[in-house]
C-alpha cells in the first residue's frame, strides 16, 4: 500500500478538481466518491453496523459443525444431508471463520477501527502537547460554579491544582487546569490493542501449526510430520522448523468416581512420559495432565484424550501368527467405556480378516447378554465378531482404521449380537479353519494435541493491553477547572468532558473549593450556585 | 491400570446448601411482595426535578436498611396524598428481608464449596446459584450509594425465578467434577464469568423497564433517564469484567485444550455477548442511537449472554460440555 503518494496525488487532484467544480456543478467525481466512501467506512453508524455483522456472523459458527473445530462432525453432517450441506458449504458455512465474507467483515472493521483511531490519535498528542484553554468570561455559568471572598492568589490556585495532579497553565488573573487526558490515551490503547491482538491471531496462523496423535501405552512419538495422524501447519511452516523432541508414553492412568451418584465419572488423568528434549538429550520423566500440558522450547504437548487399545494375537488358518499388538478402541459410551473396535488382518492366510469387537472395561453378565458397569478395567473382556473376505485395501480408497468395509466380508460361523465374552487369556476359534484370535491384554492409549504458536505472547500482551485500555476510558473522567481572582473575590468554574461523570466530579469540585478557600480563612458564607449537583448538569 | 477412587463428599454439609438455597428464594419472594407493596401505595413520582434532588440527596454515606429513606422523605407535594406509613415500611422490611435472602445464598454457596472441597461454580446448577447472587450483591451494592430500592422487586423475583429454575431443572447432588476443570482458572474465569453476569442483570432489568416505562405520565419508577443511567452504569462497571472473564477463559483454553481460541459454540457466544455489549457502548456515544435505540441494543446483548448460559448448553455440543444438566 502506498497510502502517502495516494493521498499526496489525492490532495492535488482534489484541488484540481475544485477548480472544476465552478464550471461543473454536479457528480461528485471519483476522487470525491472515494472521499465520501473513507467518510462513511471510518464513521461510527458503520463501525456500529460492522460490529452487528461481526456478531451476526459468528452465529452459524456455533449452529453448524466448523472443520477447524470438529471436522468428523461435518462427515456426518454431509452423510445425513447431502443436498443441504452441499449448499451450506457454497456459503463457506462449515468454515465460517475462515470464509471470505467473514474476513470481509472484520477486516472492513479493522480498517474501519484504524481510519477512527489514527486520526484521534494525532488530535490526542495535539491536545497533550496544548496549554488548558484560556477561562471562559462567567466561570458562574459552567455547570460547576462558586465565587467567595479571599485572598487567594494565582499561585496558590495553581499550585492547589497541581498538588491534585492538574494540568495547569496561569494567565492574566486566571488559572486554567484540566485533567484526565488518561481516558482518551486508555480508550486509544484498547482499540490499538484490537488491532495488534488481529495480527498475533494472524501471524500464529501463518508461523504456528497444531497436530494430533494418538500413542498407545509403551509407543514413542517423535515430532515430525510424518508421525502425526493429523497435522494442520500455516502457510510458513517447514517440516525442518518442527521442534525435534520425542518422547515415550510408560504408563498411563485415570481414576473415576468408585460409588454413588456420580459412579464412573473421571477425577484425573495421568500420563507417564520418559521425554527427550533433542535426540542426543537424556530422557527426563514427565507427568503429563489435563492443565498441564508439556513444554518444550515453546511447542506444547495437551493430553486431550484417552481410550483402550486391547491387545491381540491372531494366527490364520495356516497356522502364522498375522497380527500380534494392541488395537486402538473408541469409546462409545463415556459413562462405562463399553469400546468399540477394529482388527484389520491383511496378511492372514488363505482369506484376509476382519474383526469387530467389543471391549467391555467392567463386565457383568444381564441376562443374555453382557454389559460395562464402569469404565476403570475390573473385569475386562472382549466379544468379537470375526469375518473374512477381502478388506477392501487395495482399492487404493483411503480407508478409516476405526471402520470395517463389509461389502466383500462374510461373517465367519454364525453371528449373533452378544457372543460369549473373552477373558484375558482366552482364544476364540474360528469357523471354517480360518484361524484363532487371542485376546492377550489391556493397554491404554491417549490422544495429544501438539501445537506451536509465535502469536500467543503477542497475543496475550496485547489483551492485557485491551484491558487495561477499556478501563482506562471507562473509568478516567476529562474535567477542566478555572479560578480566577480579582479583587479579592474568587471564582472557581468547572466542568466535566464526559458525560454521566458529573456526580462524581461535583464531589471532587467541592472538595477543590475547600483546598481553595483553606488557605486564608474568611468566614464568609458562599455565594452563586454553591450547591454542588443542584443545577441540571449531565449527571 | 486404573484404580478406581472415591471423592468424600461431606452429605450433610450438602443437604443443608441445598436448604439454604430453599430459604433463600422464600425469603427473595417475600422481599419481592413488599417492595411491590412499597412500589403499588408509596407515592409515584411525577416531577422530573423532584427525582433529581433525591439522586443527590442519597450521595451521602447512608446504612444500608435505611439508605432510601432520604428517597421517601423527598416525596413531592403535589404528586397527591401522602403514602401509607406502612407501605414505605415494607419497603425498609424488603431492604432487610433481601439482606438476609443475600446471606442465606452466600451461605447455601460457601457450604455446598466446602462439602465438596473445590470452587462451587463447576456445573448449571452451581453457576445458576452464584449468577443470582451475583445479581443481588451487585443490586445491594448499589444501594448502599443509590436511590434504587425500585428495582428491589424486580431483581428479587428475577433471583427468585433463577434460583427456582435451578432448583427444579438444573439441581444435581453435589460431587467431584471432571479433570479438565481441576484449574486454579476455575476461581479467575467463571468468577469473573460470574460477577459481570450478575451486572448484566441489573442493566438488563433497568433496560426492560425502560422500554416500560412511559415518560411524562405518573409512575413508581423514575424517569428513563434514571433508569437508562442506572444501566449504563451497570454495564461500565462489568464491561471490563466480561472481557477480562473472556481473556481468562482464553488463558485456561490454552493450559487446556491447545489453543486459546476455538470458536468452541460457548466461545462464540461470549464473543457475541462481547461485540454487542462493545456495539451499546459505541452506540450510546453516537448521535441518533442514543436512548431507546442503545438500550435496545443492550437488551440484545442481554439476550446472548442469556443463550450463552443456557441455550449453549442446551442445544450444542462443545467442549464447554460441564454443565452436568440433569438428564
Amino acid at each position: 500500500m502506498s497510502a502517502p503518494d495516494d493521498l499526496a496525488s489525492a490532495v492535488q487532484e482534489e484541488s484540481a478538481l475544485q477548480e472544476k467544480e465552478r464550471t461543473k456543478p454536479v457528480g461528485l467525481g471519483p476522487v470525491g466518491w472515494l472521499r465520501w466512501f473513507w467518510r462513511t467506512l471510518t464513521s461510527m453508524r458503520t463501525a456500529l453496523i460492522l460490529l452487528f455483522l461481526f456478531a451476526l456472523g459468528s452465529v452459524p459458527g456455533s449452529v453448524y459443525p466448523q472443520r477447524g473445530v470438529d471436522p468428523a462432525r461435518v462427515a456426518q453432517y454431509f452423510k445425513d444431508n447431502p443436498a443441504q450441506a452441499k449448499w451450506l458449504d457454497r456459503f463457506w458455512l462449515f468454515d465460517v471463520f475462515s470464509s471470505p465474507w467473514f474476513a470481509a467483515i472484520y477486516l472492513l472493521l479493522f480498517v474501519s477501527l484504524a481510519g477512527c483511531v489514527f486520526p484521534r490519535a494525532l488530535v490526542h498528542i495535539k491536545e497533550m502537547r496544548r496549554r488548558p484553554p484560556a477561562a471562559p468570561r462567567n466561570l458562574l455559568r459552567l455547570p460547576h460554579g462558586e465565587t467567595f471572598e479571599g485572598r487567594l492568589t494565582l499561585e496558590q490556585a495553581a499550585a492547589a491544582l497541581r498538588r491534585r495532579r492538574f494540568r495547569v497553565a496561569v494567565g492574566d488573573g486566571w488559572v486554567a487546569a484540566e485533567k484526565g487526558y488518561l481516558r482518551e490515551t486508555g480508550n486509544l490503547l484498547f482499540h490499538v490493542a484490537l488491532l495488534v491482538l488481529l495480527f498475533a491471531v494472524g501471524a500464529g496462523g501463518l508461523y504456528g501449526y497444531r497436530g494430533n496423535v494418538l500413542v498407545v501405552e509403551g509407543d514413542g512419538f517423535s515430532n515430525a510430520v510424518a508421525a502425526y495422524d493429523r497435522f494442520m501447519p500455516g502457510n510458513r511452516v517447514t517440516a525442518e522448523s518442527l521442534e525435534p523432541f520425542s518422547f515415550t508414553l510408560k504408563d498411563f492412568q485415570a481414576s473415576y468416581v468408585a460409588a454413588g451418584d456420580k459412579q464412573g465419572q473421571p477425577l484425573d488423568y495421568l500420563a507417564k512420559l520418559a521425554v527427550q528434549d533433542s535426540p542426543t538429550a537424556t530422557p527426563r520423566e514427565v507427568d503429563l495432565k489435563v492443565n498441564d500440558p508439556l513444554d518444550v522450547n515453546g511447542t506444547l504437548t495437551y493430553l486431550i484424550g484417552h481410550g483402550y487399545a486391547p491387545t491381540f494375537r491372531v494366527t490364520d488358518g495356516k497356522g502364522q501368527v498375522a497380527y500380534d499388538g494392541p488395537v486402538p478402541c473408541l469409546a462409545d459410551d463415556q459413562a462405562t467405556y463399553t469400546s468399540e473396535c477394529v482388527i484389520k488382518v491383511p496378511d492372514a492366510q488363505p482369506t484376509q480378516l476382519g474383526f469387530l469387537a467389543r471391549f467391555l472395561p467392567t463386565t457383568v453378565p444381564a441376562g443374555n447378554a453382557w454389559v460395562s458397569v464402569f469404565p476403570g478395567a475390573a473385569n475386562p473382556t472382549v466379544q468379537v465378531f470375526p469375518f473374512g473376505g477381502d478388506l477392501g485395501l487395495k482399492s487404493g480408497q483411503p480407508q478409516s482404521v476405526y471402520q470395517l468395509d463389509t461389502t466383500n466380508l462374510k461373517p465367519l460361523g454364525t453371528m449373533s449380537a452378544q457372543p460369549t465374552p473373552l477373558n484375558l487369556g482366552e482364544t476364540k476359534e474360528l469357523a471354517d479353519g480360518a484361524g484363532k484370535i487371542q485376546f492377550t491384554g489391556v493397554k491404554e492409549w491417549i490422544s495429544l494435541q501438539i501445537t506451536y504458536d509465535p502469536g500467543r505472547e503477542p497475543a496475550l500482551l496485547a489483551a492485557a493491553a485491551a484491558v487495561i485500555g477499556l478501563v482506562l476510558s471507562l473509568t478516567i473522567r476529562r474535567r477542566r477547572v478555572w479560578v480566577r481572582v480579582k479583587d479579592g473575590t474568587v471564582t472557581v468554574g468547572g466542568l466535566t468532558r464526559t458525560e454521566g461523570g458529573g456526580a462524581a466530579f461535583a464531589e471532587e469540585f467541592a472538595q477543590i473549593v475547600t483546598a481553595l478557600r483553606g488557605g486564608p480563612p474568611t468566614g464568609d458564607p458562599p455565594t452563586g450556585n454553591a450547591a454542588p449537583g443542584g443545577r441540571p448538569d449531565e449527571e | 491400570m486404573p484404580a478406581p477412587v472415591s471423592q468424600a463428599v461431606n452429605d450433610s454439609l450438602a443437604t443443608l446448601s441445598d436448604q439454604l438455597i430453599l430459604i433463600t428464594v422464600l425469603l427473595y419472594l417475600a422481599a419481592m411482595i413488599c417492595y411491590a407493596l412499597d412500589l403499588a401505595f408509596g407515592r409515584a413520582r411525577t416531577v422530573v426535578a423532584a427525582r433529581r434532588r433525591e439522586l443527590v440527596g442519597a450521595g451521602g454515606p447512608a446504612v444500608p436498611g435505611d439508605a432510601p429513606a432520604g428517597d421517601v422523605t423527598d416525596a413531592t407535594p403535589d404528586s397527591g396524598p401522602q403514602p401509607a406509613a406502612w407501605a414505605v415500611r415494607a419497603g425498609t422490611v424488603g431492604v432487610v428481608l433481601t439482606w438476609i435472602g443475600w446471606a442465606g445464598n452466600l451461605g447455601g454457596i460457601l457450604t455446598r464449596g466446602i462439602a465438596v472441597d473445590r470452587w462451587p461454580w463447576a456445573n448449571m446448577y452451581e453457576f445458576v446459584v452464584a449468577i443470582c447472587f451475583a445479581a443481588v450483591t451487585a443490586f445491594l451494592a448499589l444501594l448502599i450509594r443509590q436511590p434504587i430500592r425500585f428495582l428491589g422487586a424486580f431483581v428479587t423475583v428475577t433471583a427468585a425465578l433463577g434460583l427456582g429454575f435451578a432448583v427444579l431443572f438444573l439441581h444435581v447432588q453435589a460431587g467431584p467434577v471432571m479433570p479438565a476443570l481441576h484449574s486454579y482458572w476455575i476461581a479467575i474465569h467463571v468468577t469473573a464469568a460470574i460477577v459481570a453476569s450478575g451486572l448484566f442483570i441489573l442493566a438488563g432489568v433497568c433496560a426492560i423497564l425502560y422500554l416500560i416505562r412511559k415518560d411524562g405520565r405518573p409512575s413508581v419508577l423514575p424517569s428513563r433517564e434514571g433508569l437508562e443511567r442506572v444501566a449504563h452504569r451497570a454495564i461500565v462497571i462489568s464491561f471490563p469484567i466480561w472481557t477480562f472473564a473472556v481473556i481468562a477463559g482464553a488463558l485456561w483454553a490454552d493450559r487446556a485444550w491447545g489453543r486459546y481460541w476455538g470458536w468452541d459454540p460457548k466461545e462464540v457466544w461470549a464473543f457475541v455477548t462481547w461485540v454487542v455489549y462493545a456495539a451499546y457502548l459505541h452506540a450510546r456515544a453516537t448521535a441518533g442511537w442514543r436512548g431507546k435505540a442503545a438500550m435496545i441494543i443492550s437488551l440484545v446483548a442481554f439476550g446472548c449472554l442469556l443463550f450463552n448460559l443456557v441455550g449453549v448448553n442446551i442445544f450444542f455440543s462443545g467442549l464447554h460440555s460441564y454443565a452436568d444438566v440433569p438428564k
